[in-house]
């Protein structure tokens, strides 16, 4: 008998992702409250390794979709498989990590199987065999229990960083079953990819170093003749001052994020944004730097584990949700403080 | 190009959002137009100056949704249309994408759908894609920038702004674009477009209209709303006579409650 819980194994370049590991670790929860098994859907060109961790990470099997269609991901491709799949497997729960990929996917198939989605989820709890999820609504000012009691399978996307990924047993092995690749017409194409600057993905990231308004009062540099500009001064000095977070950030093997103010004054480009308008992040630790704490950011970075802030202004809103606080210049505490755990961390 | 954008009327980003009696409750905040709406706009409005054509604002919701469709015309929109209809209670993305593919369907010979890229207020970033599902369309979904649009070979290739970087795709039209900040700068709506739209017809369909019989049914519901838990936290600010001791200060901290 097939399994009543699906979970989706997200992979990028080859690799599984953290979040699906995740996803694997809470779908075996809900699969166990459900006194079923779990089973991992793996879609793509070379399937084989990616179906072998889902199932030492907690996955009872696997079923794989392989083709050279399926290379790119593609959301029309992938939805239409998934949904076969689905229908034919006939599960209570489909369980996703929450991806760029996997919002899309899941709304498509949503559609298909006309059921609903329940994106970002934080906490969930199975009741009379009933998913009944948590999510942040209103930028996360508020949380929902939701409930997909219409029709099967609930569809359920998890958070990043907010389950645990389990980890691996490498002896434990399950069967592996091939399906059809049904793809149908696919109608756009992939023509290339741009990695982002750093490597270190925001939503991945278990450190954040961020930088607001205050990263524009640089002290000591002098912009090139060429610019003129009061602005374009500013933007200038920010964009320098930046690199004292990049600098602390590799020290701790982490991810630059902004502010809404200082994407918005030009200081650094929009996929750097953390807040309500930018990405929702969760690492273990965020170091807030010149940020002064308005409701959109916070919105965006409040379920971080530990937030440190660093603000001349001693009345920013931002220490009311710091573990720490260093009330001084950003520009005389960042260099202190990457050269300090650089020599800590032996780095 | 016949252009439809689609838009949610949503509270401000800036409004404090309670729950009051079981039910979510921004106060006396204004409603506006859905922040990443403006920019699906402006990326609308600007499509239509580059290329010719039409764009069409769409929205469903209450009466008091043609707020933000004024909005939308007063920025340059050429039309606007709000689908409203009683048998639509509290409807989840699957009963909105239903609709709008409706009134899509209805306006006829469109290009491109454009959407943001969430509402404020559901926060579920899906609706785009399950209109274009319906349809049967590409969905461009965290779309940066529209680097090609052919009109007369009807394609359009875009920028997708994904977790791990940026991913260029081409697809042919017609197809639906969401669109994140990073797109454009949003137009203020100038004085002759608020009067302007003031004066402008603003027709409101009913799914009768739109040729859905039976109201859709949501799959979804929220059976409870809460106030998320506080985070208990008090502030250690970390002292010292330097800022290279605060920083010392700050790392041994760190390290001591197992941080990093």
């Amino acid at each position: 008998m097939a399994s009543k819980v699906f979970v989706y194994v997200d992979h990028f370049n080859g690799q599984i992702l953290p979040a699906s590991l995740e996803a694997i670790g809470a779908a075996k929860t809900a699969a166990l409250a459900l006194g079923s098994s779990l089973t991992a859907l793996v879609l793509g060109e070379q399937t084989q390794s990616l179906a072998a961790q889902a199932i030492q990470h907690g996955a009872d099997d696997a079923w794989v979709a392989e083709d050279a269609k399926l290379k790119d991901f593609r959301p029309e491709a992938y939805a239409s498989v998934v949904a076969k799949a689905l229908q034919e497997a006939a599960p209570e729960v489909f369980m996703l990590p929450t991806t760029a990929r996997t919002r899309e996917l899941a709304a498509m198939v949503a559609v298909d199987l006309s059921t609903g989605v329940a994106p970002d989820v934080v906490a969930f709890e199975i009741k009379d065999g009933k998913l009944l999820a948590t999510r942040p609504v209103y930028g996360g000012k508020i949380f929902a229990k939701v409930v997909i009691s219409q029709a099967l399978p609930q569809i359920v996307l998890i958070r990043s960083r907010v389950f645990p990924g389990p980890e691996a047993d490498p002896a434990k092995s399950g069967p592996v079953k091939k399906i059809e690749a049904a793809v149908g017409e696919v109608k756009s194409e992939v023509l290339g990819y741009k990695p982002s600057d750093g490597g270190v993905s925001l939503t991945d990231a278990a450190v954040i170093v961020s930088g607001g308004r205050g990263v524009s009062n640089n002290p000591s540099l002098t912009p090139p003749a060429e610019i003129t500009d009061e602005r374009e001064k500013e933007i200038w000095r920010a964009q320098q001052g930046f690199q004292l977070l990049r600098e602390l950030a590799a020290a701790l093997g982490g991810a630059v994020g902004a502010s809404r103010a200082a994407v918005d004054a030009g200081y650094v480009p929009y996929a750097f944004q953390v807040g309500q308008t930018g990405k929702v992040v969760s690492p273990d630790l965020y170091i807030a730097c010149g940020v002064s704490g308005a409701i959109q950011h916070l919105a965006g970075m409040r379920t971080s584990k530990t937030i440190v802030a660093i603000n001349k202004d001693a009345e920013a809103p931002i220490f009311k949700l710091a573990r720490f606080g260093i009330v001084g210049d950003l520009y005389e505490v960042l260099p202190a403080l990457t050269k300090e755990l650089r020599a800590r961390l032996g780095k | 190009m016949n252009i439809v954008v689609c838009v949610k009327q949503t509270p401000d980003t800036a409004a404090t959002v309670t729950v009051q009696d079981g039910k979510v409750s921004w106060g006396d905040s204004p409603l506006v137009i859905n922040p990443w709406d403006e920019f699906a706009v402006e990326q609308a409005l600007r499509t239509k100056e580059a290329h010719g054509g039409k764009v069409t604002a769409l929205s469903l919701g209450p009466e008091s949704a043609k707020e933000a469709l004024k909005h939308a015309l007063a920025m340059g929109c050429d039309e606007a249309v709000l689908v409203s209809d009683p048998g639509i209670t509290a409807p989840d993305s699957l009963v909105v994408s239903a609709v709008l593919a409706a009134a899509i369907a209805k306006i006829g010979e469109v290009d491109l759908v454009f959407f943001g890229r969430q509402a404020v207020d559901s926060d579920t970033g899906i609706t785009g894609a399950q209109v274009a599902r319906r349809l049967g369309w590409p969905s461009l979904s965290l779309v940066a920038a529209v680097t090609a649009l052919d009109a007369a070979a009807k394609s359009i290739s875009v920028a997708r702004m994904l977790d791990e970087g940026r991913q260029e795709v081409k697809a042919p039209l017609p197809a639906v674009v969401s669109v994140v900040k990073e797109i454009c700068e949003p137009r203020y709506p100038s004085f002759m477009g608020i009067r302007k739209a003031s004066k402008a017809p603003l027709p409101v369909w009913s799914l009768a209209d739109i040729g859905i019989s039976a109201p859709p049914q949501s799959a979804l519901t929220w059976p409870e709303v809460f106030a998320p838990p506080k985070i208990e936290t008090r502030c250690e600010v970390v002292e010292g006579d330097s800022p290279a001791a605060k920083a010392a200060a700050l790392a041994a901290r760190l390290i001591e409650e197992k941080v990093i």
